[in-house]
């Protein structure tokens, strides 16, 4: 029986932006299958088997990278981390070079993190394989997006009309754009909350109503999304202390308390219990940030499968 | 005595913003004679080219280019860039001292002009350090610089963010004559922007650069010229509101003078689309609105004269993530087909336009090229204003590639450059 489903029709994953609703959509179906995998005993699968998966990491990580492995072994791939700490790019090799390095070695699938924005797409047009954006600067982490709008949807039962309010650093923050652009693609009404020096100029221009009020701003929102603060923010001038920060714009059970009464609590992690989420908030009932970190398996094995059914012989 | 006559041109006069049929004749490497109108019998034994109708002007001069010697030599020498300048029409370049070692001493001004004597096929005339190792802390020597042959007194990309040191330099130069020119972007405020700030700052996820980094400093330097009773050229200015400080501040009688990057004219913050890192400029490429509000300065004169700001930058600087890549674009050999686009979208004359690279930098200079007058330095160039080509990098002259107008449609191309008469330049 043909396949009815839409699929994603594209090469690589480098942003939410320039996804139509279906894509997401098709991306966050076949997510939802990947959960019921992995919650099994047997959690193989064998879409994968005999791929080359690289993740290319340059900026240190922890959760994501491993959900990428975890994602990638699941479905049979290989799997290599490179930290490139220990690489040679530490040695003075462009980003471009690195590409083409790894490009001889003919991968399947590249997970790729960097700190510069665009960094993901220089490197995508130096490549065969498919890429993914896993965070570049702070432009876009896809599958951040996809795996928050998947637990929305889990616990809400939809994403439209949803009120979403994105709060904290979101001038320096990819997952609040991706966050942003995709929640609106499905019809939320996203709002955003930062001090203003928090807030990237330009930003009312994309139609988002901006706090900087963090009780205003989340006030009847269905969905609080906290993002996390940087320590080194102290340093720019951004805000004036930890403590001035987590007084006015650190989640706590008073605050959320403005919220709609079934409102539920996200954090991309890590967490920085105490300056911009209380623990209690953290931990409590309202919070969805383990159950987060589940749905994030389940959407990189599907993003992963999803390319590799665009690869040759795929 | 050798005579040359370039004959049955469309001339072009930026001083009188005059252009009509005529003929030039050339002895001894300065203009002998203009005749409009019908050609005159050329003098016996003299060498004609017939120019069918073909613009004749003045060679460019560019009053802001970045050369990579000394210290850079991989990137840019005085050679390649002068036969990229030769290429484009420019006959006279203005080099920044962002040099390693700084020009800073008379030794190294020597040093450029011997070079450049020995090398170039153009004038090049250095400009020297505003401060010492360009550090914005102490004045550089502007009487003993300008007597080694230095036109000007600027730390090029770099601003002098010192009030107290701007001031005593402006009030210091007034007393030599010197010229002082201070890129305007505070960099305190650029901090870690890199592209123009706005809604595709945001959307691209760069970090945004204000325009107040720029007004700040021109609004603070016309006063301080003002205190100082001297003269300021502004290099590069990006926005509407820069244009309000210069036209008030040239209201007030004070002795300004404004000048804009053929980039800013030609393309906006669009143009960096992909993130690609040839449209990564200092001042940022701005809006449309910004693009459109400079052409109108520079019909009306707010804006004296447009520079190519080239800056040859190679793999090394460019090949890179967005914010990390190096500022910079090349520009003398497509700054007349670049500024061309204007005279074709009928936003600007053409005279008005050769103006702004020719006499009018050397009014601001104080130099005799430029002009196609009699007695003037026999700099000229001949193009076609309307022949179509497309870039092609691999043809560049300069050693750098990084040129935004790569595979890009121009429409006018030069044909015959001559410095003092003798060709620097032949299609």
């Amino acid at each position: 029986m043909p396949d009815a489903r839409p699929r994603y029709p594209h090469r690589h994953l480098l942003g939410i932006e320039g996804l139509s609703p279906l894509d997401i959509e098709a991306l966050l179906d076949a997510a939802e299958e990947a959960v019921e995998v992995s919650r099994r005993v047997e959690k193989k699968k064998s879409t994968l088997r005999g791929r080359t998966q690289i993740n290319l990491f340059f900026e240190p990580s922890t959760r994501t990278q491993a959900s990428f492995e975890l994602a990638g072994k699941r479905l049979g791939a290989d799997v290599m981390n490179m930290a490139v700490a220990s690489s040679s790019v530490k040695k003075g090799e462009t980003l471009v070079d690195t590409a083409a390095t790894l490009n001889a070695m003919h991968p399947d699938i590249i997970v790729v993190r960097h700190h510069s924005a665009g960094a993901v797409h220089l490197l995508a047009r130096k490549v065969d394989c498919a890429v993914v954006n896993a965070g570049d600067g702070a432009h876009e982490h896809p599958t951040q997006a996809l795996l928050d709008a998947l637990t929305i949807r889990c616990n809400k039962g939809r994403i439209q009309g949803l009120t979403v309010a994105i709060c904290g650093d979101i001038l320096h923050s990819r997952v609040a754009r991706s966050n942003m652009i995709l929640l609106a693609a499905l019809g939320a009404k996203v709002r955003l909350v930062a001090p203003s020096t928090l807030l990237p100029v330009g930003i009312e221009a994309l139609g988002f109503p901006c706090f900087s009020d963090l009780r205003r701003g989340i006030a009847g929102a269905d969905i609080v999304m906290m993002l996390r603060l940087q320590r080194e923010r102290m340093h720019g001038s951004f805000v004036p202390s930890v403590k001035e920060y987590f007084r006015y714009h650190g989640l706590d059970a008073e605050k959320l308390s403005h919220a709609a009464p079934d409102a539920l609590v996200m954090h991309p992690g890590p967490m920085n219990r105490g300056v911009e989420i209380a623990s209690d908030v953290a931990d409590g009932a309202q919070s969805l940030i383990r159950e987060q970190v589940e749905m994030g398996v389940a959407v990189r094995m599907a993003v992963l499968e999803a390319l590799a059914s665009h690869l040759p012989n795929g | 005595m050798t005579s040359l006559v370039l004959q049955d041109a469309h001339l072009v006069d930026p001083e009188r913003l005059r252009e009509g049929r005529g003929s030039v004749l050339v002895e001894n490497g300065v203009i002998a004679d203009v005749a409009w109108g019908a050609a005159p019998p050329a003098p016996e034994g003299a060498r004609v080219i017939a120019c069918e109708g073909r613009v004749l002007a003045p060679g460019l001069i560019d009053m802001r280019a970045f050369v990579g010697e000394p210290g850079a030599e991989h990137r840019e020498t005085l050679a390649t860039a002068s036969e990229a300048a030769a290429a484009g029409g420019v006959t006279t370049v203005v080099t920044m001292p962002d040099t390693d070692p700084a020009v800073d001493e008379p030794a190294i001004v020597d040093y450029m002009l011997r070079r450049a004597r020995d090398t170039a096929v153009v004038r090049v005339l250095p400009a020297a350090a505003l401060t010492k190792g360009r550090e914005g802390k102490e004045m550089t020597e502007f009487g003993l610089l300008g007597e080694a042959g230095a036109v000007a007194f600027t730390d090029g990309a770099r601003c002098v963010t010192n009030a107290r040191v701007m001031r005593r330099a402006l009030l210091y130069a007034r007393d030599v004559g010197a010229l002082v020119m201070n890129h305007c972007e505070d960099p305190d405020l650029v901090g870690d922007g890199v592209m123009n700030e706005g809604e595709l700052s945001a959307r691209l996820g760069l970090l945004g650069i204000p325009k107040e980094a720029e007004t700040i400093v021109l609004e603070r330097d016309v006063r301080l010229a003002r205190l100082a009773g001297s003269r300021l050229h502004a290099p590069m200015l990006s926005c509407p509101d820069s244009l309000e400080i210069a036209r008030r501040a040239k209201d007030a009688g004070i002795g300004l003078s404004c000048g804009v990057s053929i980039n800013s004219l030609t393309f906006n913050e669009n143009d960096i689309g992909g993130y690609r890192t040839f449209f990564k400029l200092s001042p940022p490429l701005r809006g449309e609105d910004d693009r459109q509000a400079l052409i109108e300065a520079l019909v009306e004169g707010t804006i004296d004269v447009i520079v190519s700001d080239h800056d040859p930058q190679d793999v090394e600087t460019k090949r890179l993530p967005f914010a990390e890549a190096a500022n910079g674009a090349l520009g003398l050999e497509t700054l007349l087909a670049a500024g061309l686009r204007l005279v074709h979208a009928d936003r600007i004359s053409l005279p008005a336009l050769v103006a702004a690279m020719t006499s009018r930098p050397a009014e601001i200079l104080g130099l005799e090229q430029g002009r196609l007058s009699r007695g003037a330095p026999a700099d000229l160039i001949l193009f076609d204003p309307d022949e179509p080509w497309v870039l092609d990098k691999a043809e560049l002259r300069s050693r750098s590639k990084n040129s935004p107008f790569d595979e890009a449609r121009m429409e006018g191309r030069v044909h015959l450059t001559l410095v003092a008469g003798r060709v620097a330049y032949s299609a």
